[in-house]
């Protein structure tokens, strides 16, 4: 008959009205500032920069190589490469950024950068909490505001940065055996050519450091 | 002569000159609005509140939106060009003033009026004695004009009535608002029009 | 003492007008009875605003406002205080108007919306000897004056140079002349029964009480059917969900009053909660005894909580309906009112009149009752028939 439906659906309604009083369960509101959720463990809002060690200009990862740059599809990073080199974790120079910015009002948090990043340099943050009164300058982060420091990655993604830490390790192993590989061979040509004046052993452009003297705090 | 009556006649009569004089028929229809809403005060004036209160409930929540209605539905919202009176304007005064006439004849001759000249203070006529006095002194004139009603809007009906279509009445309806939809096109068109005009 | 406290308004009146001199004094109480109208209502419609929100935020199981209380303090009031930035906001923004807008038309638009809105309560009785203007015609001057609204509507819809706007005045002045019938002839079989069009005299008529409960009309057979019809209309006259058309914001805008903003915007939701409360007191006073109370055992609370009290419950149950059914389409909305609300209007009237007619015993109950429940059945039937109601099936997005 007409109308029967309309009193369900009035039913149901009331339900929810009276219901939302009784039992907690059914608000999903959340009051923000009082209360929060847990982050999910996949969320990302920004990027930052990791840096190994608690000296943001010497462990930053990055080397300027602007793949980052180039991918970014709101072309919101802005990189200025550094003249100078500076040994990166496996001890080879590198270059390094002078300028790295990130226009977070452009950016649209498709951690395309972070996808395309050779280095495990640049990493999704999880900071929220970005609203400010000046909407241009405040909105440019720098250098000095994106570096955090690999604890931090730690904290905000603990799966991703193991992950990331096992692949530098794993590098880093690489590179010591490769090292000592090269010097070995240098040795041993050393050792074979030692009558002859042969030029000294040019091919090995390491400078090997041990990996225990890198300081870095892995999980 | 009181002083509200002055002032209400005043703008019922500026109103029913825009009404004829303006340039824009909505504006037209809407000064005539106006105009209705000052008959309707001057009705309260003279305490005839059941006349005045359904002078405002037929004219100007009525006629009035029916006049707009029509005007928005058969023409553009174009201002027209030409002079504001229409060509056959000797004529149009000559038929209102024997309207007017035969009104004023009528009501001078009728019963109703204190048959001496002096001005008596009107009967107290409460909605019950109107309602009374519709129902039994003039209950056939009453009955003749609801006849006439029906009979006026059943042929409105068959007029707006489409072909019987093959499919069901559901399609007379949606046809029927698409009718009133029109309206916006053509109000659209005359905007831009305008707005080319003024480039 | 309860009649002190019931008549506390008038008394106070009466004492303030005994301080003007005898020429001044329907001046005066007029304007004091304006004053109180005009600070009341739109106070109602400032609560009603931030009631409607938190309800329907119930309703969806959310929270809805709550962070608004005393401006200045840490008290929040569970979010009352909304409306004093809402107010605050909507005076202070720019009030723009379109360049190829009608400008007079545009600017009259929202005060001819206003002033018939606000007269329709002079005639409202908001309690024992609590009524403005006391006409001898007062429902049809309430209904005089809501015909002008229609004119409002149009001009602000036609004045906007805005597709949108005109199509919601369209939508809007269709809908209010088709619900205007139903709405008025259900209130006509109240005025056949009392014989009166006067509303002080219709809710003295239903100021009786047998064995405890109060004569109110919504208790025969005729006078439920009228009040729904009468709810309904007054739904839709008040451009309320399901009835929302005229501003479908997901279709239209804000219909007829899409080009408006900042005051004016907000006069035109005043006007629109004004003309609601308006509508609903008029139901109130016709179907639910005005100011009496529905029990005898009960009528030591002041006349005017009454009042108050059921046009705070209707209120919840427009907010209550918002948050229930969706939007009827237009030609829904329009065989609703020309094919089931006009026919059983006409019927209710037959059955009023042989409410009148037959004697007081139970056979009359009997008759009204069977015959209307058959006119409700028979008539929703048609109306449902061509509907088509059931699974929605898709032709392509399946
Ligand atoms: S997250 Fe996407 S948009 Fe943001 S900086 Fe990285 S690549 Fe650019
Ligand atoms: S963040 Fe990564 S991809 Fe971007 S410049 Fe630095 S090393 Fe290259």
């Amino acid at each position: 008959m007409l109308g029967e439906q309309i009193i369900k659906g009035l039913a149901v309604t009331a339900k929810n009205f009276f219901g939302s009083y009784v039992s907690k369960e059914r608000l999903t509101t959340v009051q923000y500032p009082e209360e929060r959720l847990v982050p999910q463990e996949n969320t990302r809002q920004f990027p930052f920069l990791v840096y190994d060690g608690d000296d943001a200009e010497k462990g930053l990862r990055c080397v300027a190589c602007q793949i980052c740059e180039k991918e970014c599809p709101p072309k919101c990073i802005y990189i200025v490469k550094s003249k100078d080199r500076k040994p990166d974790y496996k001890g080879q120079p590198q270059l390094y950024p002078v300028i790295f910015d990130i226009d977070i009002s452009v950016c649209m948090s498709c951690s395309i950068c972070v996808e395309v990043c050779p280095f495990e340099s640049i990493k999704m943050d999880t900071d929220f909490e970005l609203s400010n009164a000046n909407r241009f300058e405040a909105l440019l982060l720098h250098k000095n505001d994106l570096a955090k420091p690999n604890s931090h990655y730690q904290k905000v993604h603990p799966q991703d940065a193991q992950d990331s830490d096992a692949v530098i390790a794993g590098e880093k192993a690489k590179a010591a055996a490769k090292a000592k590989a090269a010097a070995e061979a240098a040795e041993a040509a050393k050792a074979k050519a030692a009558a002859a004046p042969a030029p000294a052993a040019a091919a090995t452009p390491v400078v090997p450091t041990p990996p225990a003297t890198t300081p870095r705090n892995q999980a | 002569m009181s002083l509200s009556l002055i002032i209400l006649a005043f703008v019922t009569l500026l109103a029913a000159s825009a009404a004829m004089s303006l340039r824009n028929l909505v504006h037209c229809a809407l000064a005539l609005a106006v105009t209705f809403a000052g008959l309707a005060a001057l009705y309260l004036n003279l305490d005839a509140q059941f006349v005045g209160f359904a002078q405002i409930l037929v004219y100007v929540g009525a006629v009035a939106i029916l006049i707009v209605f029509a005007i928005l539905l058969t023409r553009s919202g174009d201002t027209p060009n030409e002079a504001v009176l229409a060509p056959g304007w000797i004529s149009g005064i000559a038929i209102s003033a024997g309207v007017f006439t035969v009104l004023g004849w009528a009501v001078l001759n009728s019963k109703a009026l204190p048959s001496s000249g002096t001005l008596s203070l009107a009967p107290a006529a409460t909605v019950k004695d109107i309602g009374k006095v519709l129902m039994e002194q003039y209950v056939l004139p009453l009955e003749v004009i609801g006849l006439l009603l029906t009979a006026a809007m059943i042929g409105a009906v068959v007029i707006a009535l489409k072909e019987p279509s093959k499919s069901s009445s559901s399609r007379g309806d949606e046809a029927q608002i698409k009718k009133t939809e029109q309206v916006e096109p053509s109000h659209v068109g005359s905007y831009v029009g305008e707005k080319k005009g003024a480039a | 003492m309860a009649d002190k406290i019931d008549q506390i308004f008038v008394t106070l009146k009466a004492l303030l007008l005994g301080y003007v001199p005898e020429a001044l004094q329907p001046l005066v109480s007029g304007l004091l009875s304006v004053l109180l109208v005009l600070s009341v209502f739109p106070g109602i419609f400032a609560l009603v605003t931030v009631i409607e929100r938190k309800g329907l935020g119930r309703i969806q199981n959310r929270l809805g406002p709550n962070r608004v209380g005393i401006p200045f303090t840490k008290i929040r009031l569970c979010g009352f205080g909304q409306f004093i930035p809402d107010g605050i906001k909507s005076l202070t923004k720019e009030d723009v108007v379109p360049r190829a807008a009608d400008k007079v038309v545009h600017y009259l638009a929202p005060i001819v919306m206003l002033v018939p809105v606000l007269l329709a309560y002079a005639v409202l009785p908001f309690g024992r000897h609590m009524t403005i203007a006391d006409f001898d015609a007062g429902l049809l001057f309430f209904f005089a004056v809501g015909g002008a609204v229609e004119v409002s509507v149009f001009m602000a819809g036609w004045s906007s140079r805005n597709k949108y706007s005109l199509l919601g005045a369209m939508r809007a002045i269709a809908q209010m002349i088709s619900y205007e019938i139903p709405l008025i002839l259900s209130a006509v079989t109240v005025v056949m029964i009392v014989g009166s069009l006067n509303l002080s005299e219709i809710v003295q008529q239903q100021n009786a009480y047998t064995h405890g409960l109060a004569h109110w009309f919504v208790f025969t057979p005729w006078g439920l059917v009228g009040f729904l019809l009468f709810f309904i209309a007054s739904l839709a006259e008040s451009n309320r969900c399901p009835f929302d058309l005229p501003e479908a914001e997901s279709e239209i805008i804000a219909g007829y009053f899409t080009e408006y903003s900042g005051f004016k915007f907000a006069l035109f939701f005043l006007g629109e909660y004004l003309g609601m409360f308006a509508i609903i007191g008029l139901g109130i006073t016709l179907f639910l005894g005005g100011w009496t109370s529905p029990l005898a055992a009960l009528t030591w609370i002041p006349s005017y909580v009454w009042f108050f009290g059921k046009l705070a419950a209707i209120v919840f149950v427009f907010i209550w309906i918002r948050g229930t059914l969706p939007r009827l389409r237009m030609d829904q909305l329009m065989n609703l009112a020309w094919k089931f609300m006009l026919p059983l209007a006409l019927i209710n009237i037959v059955v009023a009149a042989i409410w009148h007619f037959m004697a007081v015993d139970w056979p009359r109950w009997l008759v009204c009752s069977a015959l209307i429940f058959g006119a409700y059945v028979v008539l929703g039937r048609g109306l449902m028939k061509h509907q088509k109601l059931g699974k929605r099936t898709y032709r392509f997005a399946e």
